[in-house]
């Protein structure tokens, strides 16, 4: 793994908080070209829609809406920030290194940017699957995308 | 009370999370331990001695669950893997067959997901109509709203007798009353009740019942399913195998035991079985009512404890059974649960299964503390302690 500039505990927690209290592109908009997906927690808890505006290979915009728990909430709205302005397979290798760091497999974290305050969240098994939510949600938007792709 | 008879409690964990499943006395654990290493063998099964005991503890648990709920009768008691299955016996295995297009099936919008998803897919399957009987302000079934709600086309209420979020209590002898005025069949999810209030079938004209062992200090994957004798004869079983058949034959022709080892097809759960029955023993030696009276005590203790901590919303103050369901004032329920983990105090956070009760209280996500016999006031204590932190929740969770 390249080296990283390491976030101490406080400033990661602030930005967490930060993005929880205020997050970024809560609320959907109606739109055609959106794509909507609806994500729930396999523990009946966490329930997000994310939806995102996808044209020639790029994120354009991507919103979400839901009740969610504080890491839920936060790393829904981070992962908004971050995605937005990317292409498609940008997108995918920020998911899942994003998916990577957060099961304990190696992974690069250049690419994850803001992300990388979620770099302790395998320390709480059961707060995995509230980190991951959000990126299971895109990766279905994206893959409706591809698969819409195919089918044109 | 009593709880140096629960091992798992040495390790000082606050277990409040009872509503979902409970902690098991010595007793229970031991005689699990005890069928596998001094008497494993099958029941019904073999002509050797283990076999014949398995036979007769099998059996006398039998005898031990009609006590308890006050059937007629051993043969009315039926083992399944707990309420999930009873209900789905009830509703695809008698339901099916004897309801038809356009009758109507009473529930409510606080039932558990196993006493509304069955009844969902039967609607699809054939037709019969669902209706939600109105819940009161309090979320509670009243007498009058269950009365309202009867037409000459309603063939069946089916109901909680203790329901998992808010803790109402049913009335189900008035209500078993009611239905045997219009010839409407009770069925009762039990799963609540069972272990913590009386629960007579007979007083309440219930038709079917189910419940689950393991909210009942029993072991997991073992509950039961009471049916009234007469309906039984109507009963379908769901399941075809080993052990429930007298005889088959190449020409197709075959025949079924009778009730109730008809309904218990392949190697049923033996140790489960007698686990329960010990849960049952444990239970009645302590007496429901002393139960019931102390799950109240400890519910007003923690009413009263909480309502004294700022932002703390309470959602059934009232309700006399041993659920406290509460949030602390915007913050999400999951939240909570994971900060008074930190704690060692574990909670249940989310909607309980009790996916359509959001209608109703308009908020999605609850924490739920359920006590039973076993908690103390001084964890309640703990408890308020804690959530009087809660200003320090995101330091202890993020």
């Amino acid at each position: 793994m390249k080296e990283v500039v390491q976030l101490d505990d406080k400033l990661k927690r602030d930005i967490i908080l930060e993005h929880y209290q205020s997050p970024f592109h809560k609320g959907l908009v109606e739109g055609d070209n959106y794509i909507k997906v609806n994500s729930l927690n396999a523990s009946c808890v966490d329930n997000i829609f994310v939806s995102a505006l996808i044209e020639n290979g790029i994120i354009m915009d991507a919103r979400f809406e839901g009740d969610a728990c504080a890491i839920c909430t936060s790393a829904t709205s981070v992962m908004i920030k971050t995605l937005i302005g990317k292409t498609l397979e940008e997108a995918k290798v920020i998911v899942q290194n994003f998916d990577n760091m957060i099961n304990e497999k190696e992974y690069d974290a250049d690419v994850l940017g803001e992300l990388n305050v979620y770099d302790t969240v395998y320390r709480q098994p059961n707060r995995k699957t509230c980190a991951l939510l959000p990126f299971k949600a895109m990766k279905d938007i994206m893959a409706k995308v591809e698969n819409n792709n195919l089918t044109d | 009370m009593n709880r140096e008879d629960f091992p798992i409690l040495d390790s000082g964990i606050i277990y409040f999370d009872n509503g979902a499943t409970t902690m098991k006395p010595k007793s229970v654990i031991d005689s699990v331990v005890d069928y596998y290493s001094n008497y494993t063998a099958n029941a019904h099964r073999g002509d050797y001695d283990s076999s014949l005991k398995v036979d007769e503890e099998y059996e006398k648990v039998r005898t031990k669950v009609r006590n308890l709920i006050n059937a007629s009768r051993d043969e009315e008691i039926i083992y399944t893997s707990g309420t999930t299955e009873s209900l789905n016996m009830v509703v695809f295995g008698y339901m099916k067959k004897v309801l038809k297009e356009g009758d109507e099936v009473l529930l409510t919008k606080s039932e558990h997901a196993s006493n509304l998803l069955p009844w969902m897919v039967l609607q699809e399957e054939i037709g019969i109509v669902i209706k939600y009987i109105p819940l009161d302000d309090n979320y509670c079934l009243t007498i009058d709203n269950v009365k309202g709600m009867i037409s000459s086309r309603t063939k069946v209420i089916s109901i909680a007798h203790i329901t998992n979020v808010i803790g109402d209590v049913r009335n189900i002898e008035e209500i078993g009353k009611i239905c045997s005025e219009h010839n409407i069949l009770l069925v009762v999810d039990a799963a609540q009740s069972i272990g913590h209030i009386k629960v007579d079938v007979q007083a309440a004209n219930i038709a079917f019942l189910g419940f689950s062992a393991h909210k009942m200090l029993g072991p997991t994957g073992i509950g039961v399913l009471y049916g009234r004798y007469d309906l039984l004869q109507e009963l379908e079983p769901l399941k075809f195998g080993g052990g429930m058949n007298a005889f088959f034959e190449e020409d197709s022709r075959y025949e079924l035991k009778e009730i109730p080892w008809k309904f218990e097809a392949g190697t049923q759960n033996i140790a489960g079985v007698i686990g329960m029955g010990k849960a049952i023993d444990y239970i009645q030696n302590i007496g429901l009512e002393k139960i019931h009276e102390y799950e109240l005590k400890l519910k007003k203790f923690a009413v009263s404890k909480l309502s004294e901590i700022p932002n703390i919303i309470i959602y059934n103050k009232d309700t006399p059974s041993g659920i406290l369901t509460f949030n602390i004032d915007k913050v999400f329920s999951q939240d909570t649960a994971v900060f008074l983990n930190r704690f060692g105090i574990s909670i249940r956070s989310g909607n309980h299964c009790a996916k359509i009760l959001k209608d109703e209280i308009g908020i999605t996500n609850t924490c739920r503390a359920s006590f039973y016999l076993y908690n103390n006031e001084e964890e309640i204590m703990k408890l308020a302690a804690v959530l009087k932190r809660q200003d320090e929740i995101y330091d202890n969770i993020v």
